[in-house]
């Protein structure tokens, strides 16, 4: 099978901002689901059964979870799944504010000289994979980690890539990506809102 | 979340409910974990100013703040300015000029907490004020109860001893109340507050017709020196009226638990085999209240601009 | 210098105007003219006599730091006084001819009211043995108010003794009716919100069982006595019940009494322990009627006057007490007056003439008619304020009434025919 090889977002940056409005229908996000579950696949090589999917909630869990019946529906190898909870290790809580904590959940195995990738559903600043990766530290030493991520938007704050991307999607800083699934929301859909035009330095 | 914990009335039952649930996501993250550390509160700076002795709540919030990685001040009174008569309210200032983002008050004034709240910026937890109140040990307790018996909602819960001057039976009646348990109180009629009528709590006078009724039985230290002032006759008579005895355990439901804040008096209102039977979740108790100071912290300053 | 009061409300009635001459009242009458006298235009104005306060902490000697008897002075005049009692838990402790004497020079050097000492009960309010009570009646400050205020005169013996041995010289115990066996640790009033706030309560029936007490012991040895700051309703009524036997008993009830209740105490401000404590709405209403229907005789203020620090500290470490004599008025018009209990002659003779009476001062509490002394206030019932503390004349700033809203405001107070204030500023 012919995955396209993994997108190097930060070098492939395309330049102009999406226009508001739906990116991705449902088909479009179980496509796209999809062909990640292929790359992980072709990607892992042998070493498949070494592969956790860590997801960080809110929406990187469901995401994590398909991506695992994915692979397994393509490959015959059931994939364990995780969730990392990452508020604690967040370092813009003063600007966030509080939230609920939500599980961090390993499987039974452990992550320990694994292959994790962690799943999310929006890759923006790089801060949530930031604290993830400090998280993840807290909780084991995997042999690599990487990451997969349903929309990359750009505007990156930290040297971080993704390993997997589903789709690039240009936008303005002051515009919002809003991924719907439908084990939090009802629905699948991705989202671009608010106006397209890059704001003044 | 108000921006203290000064008194359980400062939770409503959604507050609660996140402190509970917070502090049971916090003790899952950490269970079974060599690193006992979140990043969480790194750069912030948290006092614990400590005018009573209490060494097991101080460690607790001690514990709580370095888990989360703040910074952690211990200002005992004794030996420090304070017992050369600084006022607390300059004490305060001297603490926020050194840039305190918390400050956990223990005092034997009731309403040091409230009043040292009006003067900061930064949040204030009480860690008890006198015979006022005492709100994370109550948050502690409502947590044993659910993690004990998985629910709060309906749960019958005894306290037994001396309201009149327990912070801890002031805290408990108010967040039990706001998380839907039924509280009886029983003493003797001494040690009653007048005015105890108009708390959310059923009274009584009779433990024997109380305990068979009781999910949880929640012990409170009873001091011999009330027995000088003729609040009882003699330790032994208030022993055999409202202590818990294996005899009195032996009436309890099958699944009822039995709680104390510590530190106990054996002998006195728990006897030792009660204390140390399975029934006790007295060492629980305990590592609960890291977890629930852990969480108070976090909620209190995890999003306050420092 | 002479003056000439235009069109002055005497005691709320009709305008008239009242000519002040030589320190006494020379003429009441419409359109009075007077060369060469200072003319004060008065419309508006309702004119009382000058208030006479039967409870003052002026804190002279030993708190210096707190009120002098100056401050105090200045105070009392600025809240319409002419007359204070100065209570006698000073240190040292006013229980001898010569610190009275002290006391009472202090006042007549700063010449802003007629500071009258009151003499302690027992030797250094210790509730032991007598103080020189007839040392105390017979000095220059003729002393005819007794009382070991701060503390109780707990001892019935001792009291039974008191009452009867001030007879000789018309005197007068006051009683800070608390019985301290009672009131251990007390920190405010006992009911639901001491039970909520846990703070030590002080129950109503410590003040009720010592005026019962003392109300019997009166009648028994025909004696006079005089209760300080009533605070319950069943002291108002067990007073109701001792005049109607016949008791020679008198009573007062502070301005905060009749303002304020133990709700204060919910923020654990200090500046609102007060002892007796502040209580429950009920009792407010009952002192309220109390001293509508003569029950209780005199508002007096309790003026204690506090530190700082010992006041901006915990609830329990802070001293019992607040200020009252700039706002007394304000206080009984806005709780007595605006609310159709008292009308202004009824304010004169609850604020001026009774307690004149009580503490036998023969130039206070008289009537503003020709050939009196001419001690009067002028206030204009129209003004509303608000209070602040950093304007006060006392030395002290722990007023409970900081940022409140009060009406009435006191225009000008003649001391024997001298203007102590005069447009609302003190006159020296
Ligand atoms: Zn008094």
């Amino acid at each position: 099978m012919a995955g396209s090889p993994p997108a190097a977002p930060s070098s492939r940056e395309p330049r102009t901002p999406a226009a508001p409005g739906a990116l991705l229908s449902a088909s479009d996000v179980a496509r796209v689901v999809d062909r990640m579950a292929h790359q992980l696949i072709e990607k892992a090589g042998n070493r498949l059964a070494d592969l956790v999917l860590v997801g960080i909630p809110t929406r990187g869990a469901p995401l994590a979870r398909r991506l695992a019946a994915r692979v397994e529906a393509f490959s015959g190898t059931a994939i364990d799944v995780g969730t990392v909870d990452i508020t604690l290790y967040r370092d813009d809580l003063r600007l966030r504010g509080v939230r609920a904590l939500e599980d961090t959940v390993l499987p039974g195995a452990g992550i320990d000289g694994r292959l994790v990738v962690l799943v999310d559903d929006v890759l923006f600043s790089g801060r949530s994979v930031r604290a993830a990766l400090d998280a993840l530290r807290d909780l084991g030493r995997p042999r690599a980690v990487q990451l997969a991520v349903l929309v990359d938007r750009g505007h990156r704050e930290l040297p971080i890539r993704a390993d997997y991307v589903g789709k690039n999607v240009p936008t303005a800083r002051s515009q919002s990506v809003r991924v719907r699934l439908a084990e939090v929301d009802g629905v699948d859909e991705v989202r671009v809102t608010g106006p397209a035009e890059e704001e003044q330095p | 979340m108000k921006k203290h914990l000064l008194e359980a009335a400062d939770l409503d039952r959604s507050d609660a409910t996140l402190v509970l649930d917070t502090a049971a996501q916090i003790e899952a993250a950490l269970t079974g974990r060599e690193v006992k550390k979140l990043p969480t509160l790194r750069g912030r700076t948290v006092v614990n100013l400590f005018y009573e002795d209490s060494t097991r709540t101080r460690i607790s919030f001690e514990l709580a703040a370095k888990r989360l990685s703040a910074d952690v001040i211990n200002f005992s009174a004794k030996g420090s300015s304070v017992s050369k008569g600084e006022s607390l309210k300059d004490t305060a200032l001297t603490l926020e000029a050194m840039g305190s983002d918390a400050i956990v008050i223990r005092h034997g004034a009731s309403g040091a907490p409230h009043q040292l709240a009006s003067w900061v910026r930064g949040s204030v937890v009480n860690a008890g004020d006198g015979t006022h109140e005492h709100p994370t040990q109550a948050l502690l307790d409502a947590y044993t109860i659910r993690a004990r018996l998985g629910r709060l909602e309906g749960v019958r819960v005894a306290v037994v001893g001396d309201v009149l001057h327990s912070r801890v039976a002031r805290s408990n009646v108010r967040l039990l109340h706001t998380l839907g348990a039924e509280v009886t109180l029983v003493a003797p009629p001494t040690l009653f507050p007048v005015g105890v009528g108009s708390w959310p709590a059923e009274v009584s006078y009779d433990l024997d017709a109380v305990l068979p009724k009781a999910d949880v039985v929640m012990m409170l230290r009873v001091q011999a020196e009330r027995m000088t002032a003729s609040f009882f006759p003699s330790a032994r008579e208030y022993s055999r009226r409202y202590g818990l005895d294996a005899r009195r355990m032996a009436v309890l439901g099958d699944d009822a638990i039995v709680m104390h804040p510590g530190p106990m008096n054996r002998g006195m209102e728990i006897a030792a085999d009660v204390a140390d039977s399975v029934r006790s979740t007295i060492v629980e108790q305990v590592a609960n209240g890291v977890s629930v100071r852990m969480a108070v912290l976090y909620l209190l300053l995890g999003g306050a601009p420092s | 210098m002479n003056h000439l009061i235009k069109g002055a409300r005497v005691l709320g009635g009709d305008p008239v105007d009242l000519l002040v001459k030589d320190g006494r009242i020379a003429a009441v009458g419409a359109k009075l003219s007077a060369t060469g006298a200072e003319v004060l235009d008065a419309g508006g104005l309702v004119a009382l006599p000058g208030l006479v306060d039967l409870h003052t902490h002026l804190r002279e000697p030993g708190r210096e730091d707190a009120e002098t008897v100056e401050t105090g002075s200045r105070a009392a005049a600025l809240g319409g006084f002419t007359a204070v009692h100065a209570m006698a838990n000073t240190d040292p402790v006013a229980d001898t001819a010569g610190v009275v004497e002290q006391v009472w020079r202090l006042g007549q050097e700063a010449g802003l009211v007629d500071v009258v000492p009151v003499g302690a009960v027992t030797v250094g309010l210790a509730g032991e043995r007598l103080a020189e009570l007839g040392a105390m009646a017979e000095s220059a400050a003729t002393v005819r108010v007794f009382s070991d205020d701060g503390h109780c005169v707990a001892d019935p013996a001792l009291m039974r003794r008191a009452l009867e041995y001030v007879k000789a010289f018309d005197g007068v115990v006051a009683q800070h009716a608390e019985e301290p066996r009672l009131t251990v640790g007390a920190q405010m009033h006992e009911g639901d919100r001491s039970a909520k706030l846990g703070l030590t309560g002080w129950p109503a029936a410590a003040e009720e069982a010592i005026i019962a007490r003392d109300v019997l012991l009166a009648q028994h040895v025909g004696a006079r006595l005089h209760i300080c700051h009533v605070s319950t309703a069943g002291s108002v009524e067990i007073l109701r019940w001792a005049k109607a036997r016949g008791v020679d008993v008198t009573a007062e009830v502070t301005p905060h009494h009749l303002l304020l209740t133990d709700a204060c105490a919910e923020g654990y401000d200090p500046v609102f322990k007060v002892n007796p404590p502040l209580r429950t709405d009920a009792d407010v209403q009952a002192l309220r009627a109390g001293l509508a229907d003569g029950t209780i005789d005199a508002v007096a203020t309790d003026h204690a006057p506090h530190a700082v620090e010992d006041k901006e500290c915990e609830w329990a470490q802070a001293r019992p007490g607040m200020l009252g004599l700039e706002q007394a008025l304000a206080i009984v018009q806005d709780t007595m007056v605006e609310t159709g209990l008292l009308d202004w002659a009824g304010v004169a003779d609850r604020m001026s003439v009774r307690p004149a009476t009580i503490g036998r001062l023969t130039g206070h509490g008289r009537p503003l008619i020709p050939g009196e002394p001419a001690n009067l206030v002028l206030l204009d019932p129209a003004a509303r304020a608000v209070v602040d503390p950093a304007a006060l004349a006392s030395r002290s700033r722990n007023s409970p009434y900081a940022g409140r809203e009060l009406p009435g405001r006191v225009v000008a107070t003649f001391l024997r025919g001298v203007p102590t204030v005069l447009d609302g500023k003190a006159q020296r």
